[in-house]
Formats: C-alpha cells, structure tokens, sequence
C-alpha cells in the first residue's frame, strides 16, 4: 500500500490494558431491564403482594426490610433501581461497520453542542430571511414583547446533560449570546417553539410573611401569640388585648425575673415604640440561653405577636426599627492553635 | 470489486471534472483577486499573474488546472468510499461549509482545533477510529493569519490535502494547492457548489457500478 496505516501500540495490542470507563452495550442494557422486571416479580412474589401492581415504592421497602442495613450513606445500602436509573447514560459508539462516522461533525471533539450552535444559526439566518422579505414587502414587523421576566435561560449543568458532553464556560456563553441575539431580532416569533427549548420558567416568589389573625379566648378578649429567639433562648409571648400592663414571665413577674433595668427597657421597646405600655398584657414562657438573651428573645416574640394587633404601615416601621429582625449573632468557636475564637497565645520572642 | 476500483485509474478524467467550471464562472466568481501586495507570500509568486494597483491577479491558467488535477483527486477518493474532512477557520463561511458537508454526506471541521485531533485521536475519540483520507482546506489560515495546524498534522499522518491557497497563504505541505482567492462569498459558494457536485457524482458513479457489477 501506498500509505502507511499508522496505529499505536494500543490498537495492535489485543487484550490486556485499561480501556477506560466501561461502555454499556444496548444489548447489556436490554438484557439488565428484562432482569429487573423479572426479578420485580419474584419479590412481589415473595412478599405476598399482586406482580403486576408493585410499584417502585414498594420494591424500596421490600429491599429495606429484607437486607436491613445500619449504613449512614444512602447510596451504599443495597439497591433495586430500573437500569435506565443506575447505568448512567452514555455515548454510543459513533461509527458503523465500515468505520465512518454517524454524526457530519463527528471530527470536531463535540458533535452535539457544534450541531447546536449550526442549528440555531441556521434558524437566526431563517428569521433575518424572513424580516428581509416582509421589508421587501413593506410590511410592518412584529412587535410583541416577549416576557423576559419570568423565564431564565438553561444553566451550563442543565446543558451538558442535555447533550451529554463536557462544555468549558466560554462554549456555553457564547451559546447563551447566540440565543439572545434570536430573540433580540424582531420576527424571532417563527422560531419560538426553538427557544421555548432552551428557557424555563422561573416562578414569582412573592415572600409575604403572613401575619395571623387575631384569636379569641373563653371571656372574649383578643389575643395572638409569638415566637422569638435569640443566641441559645426560646421564647413564647402570648399578649392580651383590653390589659393594664401587667408581664408575666415563666409565672413570675418581670421584677422579680429581671432585676437588671436593662432587660426590662429591652421587653417594653416594642410596646413603647408603639405607644400601648398600658393596653396589653402579656404572659410568655422562655428557656435556654443567659439573662440578657431571654430579654431578647422575648422582645422578638412580642414584637411578633403585636403584628396582629397593628396596621400595615406601624408593621413596616417595626420591620424597618429592627424589632422583627433575629439577631443572628452567636458564640464564635474556638479555634484550635488560638486561644480563642479571635485571641491568639501570647507571642514570645524567644 | 478489483476491477471497480482500478477501472477509474485507467481514465485521465473518469467522472468529467472539467465540465463543471470555465475560465468565466471563476473570473465571475472573484476567485483571481488576491490580497495586497504587502501580504505576497514567497511561495505564492509563480501562481500571480501580476499586480495591479497594489493587488495581486491570481493567475486563472494555473488555477484551472491545479483545480481540476485537485476535483479528479477528490472524486477518485469520493468513489473508493474514503472520508473527507472539509476544513476552515473562517467565521463568515464556517455555516456554509457545513451544510455542504453535510448534503454530501462527509465531515467538516470549521471549530477551534483541538491541538490532538488527528495526531492523537486513538486516545481522544477511543481506539478504532478511523481518520479522513482526505483534508480538503477551503482557507489555509488560522484566524490569527497563521497557518492552520490541521495542514501540518494531516502531512504528518500521511493524509493528503486538498487547499485553495491565496496570495498570503504558504503552499508548501499541500498535496493539491488550488491558488484563488478564499475571501470572498462568492468564491467560497463556487468551491462549495464544485466540491458538493463532485462528490455526490463520484458517489453515484460508484452506486451505479456496483448495481451493474451485481446485475451479473
């Protein structure tokens, strides 16, 4: 022959050598699915339950309560999943008998995401030809806005399992900028089944807290209740309407409870922002933490439970006043070759 | 099967490569006008005709021939069965090289190169990859003005080329160089048309013999 045939040792070398991830044939895959379905059966069997109604639920509890397990990690406990599922899916091969390749641009490193770009440049050349014909015509062209607000495009993630090939940041940018410039043109409307391909729609989350409506006991009298907390403490407030001010904490009054003036002013801020010290009265139950985050925490959850009792407007000034806000702070840890979270040992020159 | 195959050599010009061009459909086509005479390449000065106004004149003469030695070439590997890689790095074009590529129904290659493609395709593609037999180059240069590296690879697997060369372009590791121009549309539709209709007659060619071999 005229030309060498050049292959490398690896080629020439029949058996033996690592040949990569393994390669799942069709015919493998046929042969585990048929296994599966058989293999249903004789558990349905065997749990006494009708073949044809088991569901993969039930094959999930059948294998948990037949090969019990203590493992943490839930992928390693054993396992009966459809194959489609456990076999991840992979490229086939990609050329027939004779050796040529099935895909026209198979000699690139990826065919699927070079037939993208080529397919939608095509339908971009599609609708200029179009917008040039309705101006030939003097037509006028569309105008409908499209609604970008509520969708998003498809993330790189999303992408590569859509193609099942390795994408670097820069492709799926200039993806993303070749889908943008479609829908920029203005008769982008012929191709929007294409594009609808590659959006999702992102749902509106509105994140209105909803306040609850007022409660009323056995006599008659309103009331709501609160929840608050602050560095290790929990704190209940249920508050009263028609009250004289009386506080109630735990059962026993706040004088008692806390004799430092400071925690006290800390409980009657939300009322006093409001100016009701005398209308309400309050009993809350608190737990956990020190003096100072028991007062913090049952301002929190008065603050929470005065909500109801309130209009729109004094709650924003609440909000914005930083009473229904969670103080986020907690103990820093220690960390190890300090002495403390900040403090490091003593340095010593020698 | 033999005689399918060695009956083509026996011919000058089996599948009448020369009908399909004349000397006017390519001084139509734009495909004598090179660049300036700044960007001459050495290699280049025995296919100009001369310079005009600072351009250079590709000379038609040359091309005609080194076209039609160049379409016989690719007909001959069309009818054996062999893959043909179309090959460019210009952007303007890069949509219609691969569309004709595909309604002939070989490959093209009209994205960033990767440096192992053909050198070190077993352990990129997976062993048993079959290369192209032939590279046809519709613009020799990278974007960078450089030469492409496809040239040099495919002279070092022993794969011939097929290039249309312009006037700033190097020649000299191209099995078949068609001097002409390769900027602009109109050029690069008429190689595109040529290529397209030379294959798919060579593979027609070679449906027809084998439906006649068969017969018997």
């Amino acid at each position: 022959t005229l030309r060498l045939i050049c292959t490398t040792a690896a080629v020439q070398r029949k058996n033996g050598g690592a040949s990569g991830p393994e390669k799942y044939t069709e015919a493998f895959i046929k042969k585990q699915i048929e296994e599966f379905n058989l293999g249903k059966r004789h558990l349905a069997n065997m749990m006494g339950e009708d073949p044809e109604t088991f569901t993969q639920e039930d094959i999930d509890r059948a294998i948990a309560y037949l090969f019990p397990s203590g493992l943490f990690d839930k992928q390693a406990r054993p396992m009966m999943k459809h194959p489609t599922e456990i076999f991840p899916e992979q490229r086939k091969i990609q050329w027939g008998e004779d050796g040529r390749p099935f895909h026209f641009l198979f000699y690139t490193g990826k065919p699927s995401y070079y037939s993208l770009m080529h397919e939608t440049y095509e339908k971009l050349l599609n609708v200029q030809k179009h917008q040039d014909q309705l101006t030939v015509q003097d037509l006028p062209l569309q105008k409908e806005k499209r609604n970008l607000a509520g969708s998003r495009w498809l993330t790189k993630i999303e992408l590569e399992e859509m193609l099942l090939e390795k994408l670097s940041d820069d492709d799926y940018s200039r993806f993303i900028q070749l889908l943008q410039k479609l829908v920029a043109l203005p008769c982008a409307d012929i191709e929007e089944e294409y594009i609808q391909k590659f959006s999702k729609e992102v749902p509106v989350q509105l994140q209105k807290v909803v306040i609850d409506p007022l409660q009323f006991d056995e006599r008659g009298v309103a009331f709501s209740t609160g929840e608050g907390k602050r560095k290790t403490a929990r704190a209940t407030a249920v508050i009263y309407d028609n009250g004289t001010g009386k506080i109630t904490v735990n059962g026993i009054d706040i004088l008692h409870y806390f004799p430092v003036l400071q925690d006290r002013e800390q409980l009657l801020f939300p009322f006093q922002f409001l100016g009701r010290i005398g209308k309400h009265d309050m009993v809350c139950t608190v737990s956990g933490g020190g003096r100072s985050a028991q007062a913090g925490a049952i301002r929190l959850a008065s603050a929470k439970a005065l909500r109801s009792f309130v209009t729109e407007k004094e709650v924003e000034f609440m909000r914005q006043a930083g009473l229904l806000t969670a103080d986020p702070r907690v103990k820093e840890r220690k960390k190890p070759g300090q002495e403390g979270p900040r403090r490091k040992f003593t340095w010593k020159k020698r | 099967d033999d005689k399918l195959l060695t009956e083509p050599l026996s011919h000058p010009d089996f599948f009448s490569v020369k009908e399909l061009f004349t000397l006017k459909n390519l001084f139509d086509a734009r495909v004598h006008l090179g660049h300036k005479k700044g960007c001459r390449h050495r290699f280049m000065e025995p296919y100009i005709f001369g310079c005009r106004l600072d351009q250079d004149i590709i000379d038609l003469d040359q091309t005609m021939q080194h076209l039609q030695l160049a379409l016989n070439f690719t007909a001959h590997v069309a009818y054996r069965g062999g893959i043909i890689l179309f090959v460019s790095r210009k952007r303007q074009f890069c949509h219609l090289i691969e569309s004709t590529a595909r309604a002939c129904g070989e490959y093209a290659h009209t994205r960033y190169w990767q440096g192992g493609l053909l050198t070190n395709a077993h352990i990129q593609f997976g062993p048993g990859v079959r290369l192209p037999d032939l590279v046809v180059f519709l613009s020799t240069l990278n974007n960078v003005f450089e030469p492409h590296v496809a040239i040099r690879d495919a002279a070092k697997m022993n794969i011939p080329t097929v290039g249309v060369v312009d006037t700033n372009c190097n020649p000299c590791l191209i099995t078949y160089p068609i001097p002409g121009n390769d900027d602009s549309p109109a050029a690069m539709e008429l190689y595109c048309k040529l290529f397209r209709m030379t294959i798919i007659r060579a593979k027609d060619k070679r449906r027809q013999s084998e439906a006649i071999e068969e017969l018997r």
